[in-house]
């Protein structure tokens, strides 16, 4: 199946249904997918990554949807932006697309990212719940008369109900409370198609009483199909997941591909790791930040990470290897040149002299920014790589405050460094819940929301579009884009009043 | 005279007898396994005892009641709880693979305690219970046990006492047993219209504004509109005090009607749960026919019956696979009662003051013994000569009620071949 460069992988998906849809004449008819069939054709090792992370950060996304309690309005638009913009899939009447060629990705995808979280039950089952919510944004945003064609395309073995049982019930099925709210008419209950199916298929309609029931059938109306539908959908995926969760052995083989699906599913427990480079596009970087200033914009714009390390430098005079790794990649990426990054450490050591500190300490800076050895471009870390790799030891700086503080210190370090910024007590609840779930990201995600409300942030907006931190830099220069924009308003205001004056 | 909990526990020497004579073992093995051979269902269950000094050994399991009962006799546990069926043999927890060890079945169970009704019931308080409180549980046991088989179509359910306030009920068909958490759930939210803790007035909202109940509840509405006379107004005579009939009227949304009652009553406190009825249902008919003001009355006594009769279920022991809940036929050992099955279509007979205990059984086992030979021949069912035996005859019917449902089932598959 997934063919990684050269050599083909093989993979226990193999077991496809004998009469396939997908061979006929283009082989993604509908833009719903199911998922029955893994893709049956050869994938480069790059295409196989790419597909997988683009599905990875839209399913991070909705995860932390979940966490953050959005309401599914709030959820359906933050994805379908973030569809829109990492993971497209157009409908058949957007004729001038790549339909094939999208779809073809959004199958790839799917099939990379059972591999990688059927291993464990707990990540089946937030793969699944992630999944499930992804196929329901689609259904609701898909054109109706295309998700009529994928119904029925595929065999869903639901019973109509005939006339006579319709009449026979006609009195219970009209006085079901989602039938009432309609102003329900006996002229229109003739119209409507009920279906019936087991009520363990539909247990979300029987929790709310959407259905009626007798003798285990729940007599589902038509407007509440889709709900079955998306059972059908979370059914037919635990089944495929364990499955490929029991035949998963064999795939171990294949060297290549094992750290990259270990490193997609720790993209769901830190977010999707985004490369953040100075090239960024934010334009708040790059502009060449001066030794000095970096004390200014650490108290800020820097996240609890940055902070803790940059407080640990200017108290300890001296940082540890690990931590200097850390803060080092993060200020490069932040616009500090090499030689403000010499000065800027030089000043911040200054317990040694300037023979140890050209010794030890300058190679390592001029590594870091690719001037010695192997020249490398080293990105700086993302949230995923300081959440998961090098736990700190008990006198080092680096890590995830959020993470690995115990909790009273990330109460009080919150507390000590943005109560500046209109962080107060009252927030420490809501995050510290939200650590104790172990979804870190999110955490920091509303530290930043709250600490920026003033700039106009809204709960749930994170860094924009609803967008949660998965990079240090991301928060970073977005808070920075903040204060430039508020910095410009005030300007243009004070303008405004000087001209109208 | 209602039950007052013994000062002291069954003693050790007591419940050994009781286990080494009484207990049936074999009969709930044919329960829980549904064949006579033990199959994963009996020897990948989970077993979980609580010892003298209340400890607690979870994650037993065993291969033959023979293997059970030995064990029993052994540790000699105050009571023991039914657990899941595992992917494996509980008892080898330890040495299995993480995630090679899951719940994969069990019976959907539901709790229903006295405890839920404190806030209504007005002749005993706290652990107490009476045959006249009882008919709370009567009330709920009879609404539950047709709903279950009408809107859910299961037959094979056992109604067990729970030894002191309370009623268990398990339920065994194929498709219950295999229930995932979230169609218990599911089941649960279905089931419970009671919620709000104590600071909530109304904990009925299983509607939309005041339009009509939801069919299965209004089909439960009928008989609890009968408990509602005898129980609530006539017996309990729950709006009597004070206390009582504010509690009533904080359920009446129109401000006219609870006004013009508040009157009444305060002028004339000895007016009857029956006449204070009366007086709202006066109240309500003055109110104009098929107006807006009239619907929502009408729908708030509805309310206000299902509030004072519904089932009131502890859900949290109903929602998870892994619950663990006590065995039937355990004993109580604050009572010394037996937890015994109830026959649905006779709880209006059960006085659960009548359940036998654990040291009136061994009395009648003594006294029968003295009466046979003085041999003292080997009887494989002692129990047959105690008042245990209609209960222990009632869970046979059961158990054998599953077998052959599973019997039919095996020949049905078998024709197909
Ligand atoms: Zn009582």
């Amino acid at each position: 199946m997934f063919n990684a460069g050269k050599r083909t992988t093989s993979t226990p998906l193999k077991h496809a249904p004998a009469e396939v849809q997908l061979h006929s004449t283009a082989p993604y008819p509908h833009r719903l997918n199911f998922y029955d069939v893994p893709p049956l054709f050869d994938v480069t090792l790059e295409e196989f990554e790419s597909a997988a992370l683009a599905r990875l950060r839209i399913l991070a996304e909705i995860e932390s949807s979940f966490v953050r309690n959005r309401s599914y309005d709030e959820l359906k638009s933050v994805t379908d932006a973030q569809c829109k913009k990492y993971l497209t899939l157009n409908a058949n009447s957007a004729s001038t697309q790549d339909l094939q060629g999208e779809r073809r990705r959004d199958h790839v995808g799917h099939f990379v990212l059972r591999l990688a979280f059927c291993r464990s039950e707990e990540l089946r089952r937030r793969f699944v719940k992630a999944e499930m919510m992804l196929f329901r944004v689609r259904w609701d945003t898909d054109d109706t008369r295309e998700r009529e064609g994928f119904l029925e395309s595929r065999d869903f073995d639901w019973t109509p109900v005939d006339d006579k049982e319709k009449e026979a019930y006609k009195e219970e099925l009209m006085a079901v409370p989602s039938n009432i709210r309609t102003q329900y008419s006996e002229g229109q209950f003739k119209k409507d198609k009920y279906h019936k199916v087991r009520w363990t298929r539909v247990p979300d309609l029987v929790e709310k009483r959407r259905v009626f029931l007798k003798g285990g059938w729940a007599y589902v109306h038509e407007r509440e199909s889709s709900s079955m539908v998306f059972q059908e959908f979370q059914i037919n995926l635990e089944k495929a997941l364990d499955m490929t969760a029991k035949a998963l052995p064999r795939l171990d083989e294949d060297t290549r591909l094992i750290p990259i699906l270990d490193n997609l599913s720790q993209g769901f427990l830190a977010g999707v790791p985004s490369e953040w480079l100075s090239s960024s596009s934010s334009g708040a970087e790059g502009s060449g930040v001066k030794a000095e200033e970096i004390d200014d914009l650490a108290k800020k714009h820097f996240p609890m990470c940055m902070r803790n390390l940059h407080e640990s430098l200017m108290r300890d005079r001296h940082l540890k290897h690990m931590g200097r790794l850390q803060y080092g990649l993060f200020l490069k990426v932040l616009g500090v040149s090499i030689d403000e990054a010499i000065a800027f450490w030089r000043r911040s050591f200054s317990n040694i002299t300037d023979d140890k500190f050209n010794k030890e300490y300058r190679y390592n800076i001029r590594h870091s920014y690719g001037l010695e050895g192997r020249r490398a471009n080293y990105p700086a870390k993302s949230c995923q790589q300081i959440l998961m790799q090098d736990q700190p030891g008990s006198a080092e700086s680096h890590g995830c405050p959020y993470r690995h503080f115990s909790e009273d210190n990330l109460q009080s370090a919150l507390l000590a460094s943005y109560s500046a910024h209109g962080f107060t007590a009252s927030d420490l609840p809501e995050i510290m819940h939200t650590v104790r779930a172990g979804h870190y990201h999110v955490a920091c995600t509303r530290v930043f929301e709250i600490t920026h409300a003033r700039s106009g942030v809204k709960k749930g907006e994170g860094v924009g579009g609803g967008e949660s931190i998965t990079h240090p830099n991301q928060y970073a220069a977005r808070s920075r884009e903040l204060e430039k924009a508020r910095q410009e308003k005030a300007e243009s205001d004070r303008d405004a009043m000087l001209v109208d004056g | 005279m209602a039950i007052t909990e013994n000062s002291e526990s069954p003693s050790p020497e007591l419940m050994l007898a009781f286990y080494r004579r009484l207990y049936p073992f074999k009969s709930i093995m044919n329960w829980l396994n549904h064949e006579h051979v033990p199959t994963k269902l009996y020897t990948h269950r989970e077993f979980a005892f609580t010892l003298q000094g209340d400890v607690y050994l979870r994650y037993n399991s065993f291969n033959s009641v023979e293997d059970f009962k030995k064990q029993v006799c052994t540790l000699n546990p105050t009571r023991f709880e039914i657990g899941p069926v595992y992917t494996a043999r509980p008892r080898d927890k330890r040495t299995i693979r993480p995630g090679g060890f899951t719940p994969l079945q069990r019976e959907l169970v539901f709790d229903i305690d006295m405890t839920d009704y404190d806030s209504i019931r007005t002749c005993c308080s706290d652990a107490g219970i009476c045959k006249r409180c009882w008919a709370f549980i009567t009330a709920a046991v009879k609404v539950m046990d047709s709903a279950i088989r009408d809107q859910f179509g299961y037959k094979h359910l056992l109604w067990v006492y729970s030894g002191r306030r309370g009623i268990h009920l398990w339920i065994s068909d194929k498709e219950a047993m295999e229930l995932t958490d979230d169609q218990r759930k599911a089941i649960v939210s279905w089931i419970a219209v009671i919620t709000g803790g104590k600071d909530t007035h109304k904990k009925v909202n299983a509607r939309t504004g005041s339009r009509p109940l939801p069919p299965s509840l209004q089909m439960a509405l009928d008989p609890l509109a009968h408990y509602f006379g005898d129980l609530i107004l006539n017996d309990q005579d729950c709006f009597a005090s004070q206390e009582g009939w504010e509690a009533l009227l904080h359920l009446v949304p129109d401000r006219s009607v609870s006004e013009n009652l508040e009157k009444l009553w305060t002028k004339d406190p000895s007016r009857s749960s029956t006449q204070k009825w009366d007086d709202l249902k006066r109240e309500v008919k003055r109110i104009e026919k098929g107006s807006a003001q009239r619907l929502v009355m009408q729908a708030a006594m509805e309310d206000i019956i299902l509030q004072y009769t519904y089932p009131r279920l502890d859900a949290e022991v109903s929602k998870h696979r892994n619950h663990l809940l006590k065995a039937p036929f355990c004993v109580h050992p604050k009572t010394g009662r037996i937890c015994v099955p109830v026959d649905p279509e006779h709880i209006d007979e059960f006085d659960p003051e009548r359940v036998p205990t654990v040291d009136q059984l061994l009395k009648e086992l003594d006294e029968t013994m003295v009466q046979d030979s003085p041999e003292n021949e080997e009887h494989h069912f002692d129990w047959e000569r105690t008042s245990l035996k209609p209960y222990i005859e009632m869970l046979d019917r059961h158990a054998m009620a599953l077998m052959d449902e599973v019997r039919r089932t095996k020949r049905g598959a078998d024709m197909t071949w």
